[in-house]
């Protein structure tokens, strides 16, 4: 038992000793070689637009419930029109980052270990290798770059549409006053709100889908290895990103705090 | 050239190759064959860096690539062409798609030359016009000569191929062994074919390493080695099953 417990650990570090090569590797490449445009943006279609639907609706109803439950609350010590604050400074720099990961972790990052691990078991990465092509040059770097610029540009849109469709639910649903509620809000929504929101969404770009690749890349034989990567790249990456955001939180707002 | 030295490999305590050493000169065919499960395509991936050994070397051209890196790697690999046993087609592209993508990646040539070279390629392999096609509307044989025409299109000094008839009809074999011919005579190339099948192990290969029990058994020209009255030889080549089985 201690052995097979010593066995997990050692098979843990050595997995996450893979994943930093992996990462390092894409570094490098990143910085040195040139992108393949084309690949660059059928990625970005593929990360970025194919992911607008369920990123809109993941916003549209957080904001709503937001709205509405923080109406609730604030409505029985009298500070309706504080609610689209807390609307806005959680759906900048909490929900609207994390929520839109998340959903995007589930969608693409699944996507890509899926396609990755059945080109690694039907032996395409290594017809890759002996055309002379690096796997992370043509597979990874397209696919993270895609993940970096997606993301921001995604969590904005999930932003919007949550202040939008918090502002819709609490003033036209019920009934808050709407110039105060907007006041409210811009005045305790600052910049520092969207910036912190916007570099968590690069963050989480990255790991959703590097983590995706990662899995892809050395998932095990067969439809079966295929398949438990595909569900472990959503589950490491969810798990990933909801830690980092922890440590991301406490790290930004203290750094933005001090400046 | 090819020269592999006191090649040893082995997989979770298991040995597969032990110590294995043989040399392969310039446009010289060789044929590798033996029982399944024998190490003839882990022995064939060594010699294209898509493995590395436990111990010992292989030299491409003098250079030991055993030691080099992933990205090091790729400069020896623009040597060789790779056909797989399943074909191992890029299934999201077409099949010029396919058969274009090392010119693309590593020769600057504009979208007119490159049409001319893919046509030019999959012409080679008699299938002219299929250019549009998915891989997935193709047959096994089909797939294999693009495999083939994707391996030959930038011209390498080097094509190894992975039981390149396994799995296909008589007739379907025999093109495709009358092609592995033709590349080996028309372009020069050395060529490295790991087989099951003797007809193809005959006619292609101008050498025969037979590998059994970890390491290379035999070897010779095809008239000499398919004449061979060794015990272990004879069984593989005349197919008879052990009495236990």
């Amino acid at each position: 038992m201690i052995f097979s417990a010593n066995q997990r650990v050692a098979e843990s570090l050595a997995g996450l000793g893979r994943f930093t090569l992996l990462a390092k590797e894409a570094a490098v490449s990143l910085f040195t070689l040139k992108v393949a445009w084309r690949d660059l943006l059928y990625q970005l279609f593929f990360v970025g637009v194919k992911s607008q639907t369920v990123v809109l609706i993941t916003g549209a109803f957080t904001g709503m419930v937001l709205g509405a439950q923080t109406y609730f609350q604030f409505h029985k010590v009298k500070m309706d029109t504080a609610t689209l604050a807390v609307v806005g400074v959680s759906m900048s720099s909490e929900l609207g980052p994390v929520l839109t990961a998340l959903m995007v972790a589930g969608r693409v990052g699944a996507a890509i270990a899926a396609e990755l691990g059945t080109m690694r078991v039907t032996e395409q990465i290594d017809a890759l290798r002996t055309l002379a092509t690096h796997p992370v040059d043509y597979l990874v770097v397209p696919r993270v770059l895609a993940g970096l610029i997606a993301l921001p540009l995604l969590t904005v849109e999930s932003i919007s549409i949550g202040i939008a469709a918090g502002y819709l639910a609490g003033v036209v649903l019920l009934g808050i006053d709407p110039t105060y509620s907007w006041l409210h809000m811009l005045k305790y929504t600052g910049d520092t709100d969207v910036a912190i929101g916007l570099i968590k969404a690069f963050t989480y770009g990255g790991i959703l889908t590097l983590v995706g690749c990662y899995k892809g890349m050395t998932c095990g034989l067969g439809a079966e290895g295929v398949g438990k990567a595909t569900t472990e790249a959503v589950v490491t990456a969810s798990i990933a990103i909801l830690i980092t955001n922890f440590f991301l939180t406490l790290s930004l707002e203290r750094l933005f705090n001090s400046l | 050239m090819i020269e592999v030295r006191h090649l040893k490999k082995g997989f979770d305590e298991q040995s597969v190759l032990n110590d294995i050493s043989f040399r392969i000169e310039n446009s010289e065919s060789v044929a590798i064959i033996g029982r399944s499960g024998c190490g003839k395509s882990v022995l064939l991936k060594h010699l294209i860096g898509l493995l590395k050994p436990d111990s010992g070397e292989v030299l491409i051209d003098g250079e030991n690539i055993v030691p080099m890196n992933e990205r090091q790697l790729l400069r020896v690999r623009r040597k060789f062409g790779m056909v797989f046993q399943s074909s191992a087609l890029f299934d999201s592209m077409t099949v010029a798609e396919n058969v274009a993508f090392g010119l693309r990646r590593h020769e600057q040539l504009t979208e007119a030359e490159i049409a001319w070279r893919v046509a030019s390629a999959l012409e080679v392999v008699d299938l002219p016009g299929t250019e549009n096609k998915n891989p997935a509307e193709l047959s096994g044989g089909m797939r294999k000569r693009v495999g083939l025409a994707r391996a030959i299109i930038y011209e390498p000094q080097i094509v190894l191929y992975d039981e390149p008839t396994t799995g296909l009809d008589p007739i379907v074999s025999d093109s495709i062994d009358k092609l592995m011919m033709h590349v080996r005579d028309n372009l020069k190339v050395t060529t490295v074919v790991v087989t099951h099948d003797m007809r193809t192990a005959r006619r292609v290969g101008n050498r025969v390493l037979m590998m059994h029990d970890r390491r290379i058994y035999a070897s010779g020209a095809p008239d000499e080695f398919f004449a061979s009255r060794d015990p272990v030889v004879r069984q593989f080549v005349d197919g008879v099953a052990d009495a236990k089985n």
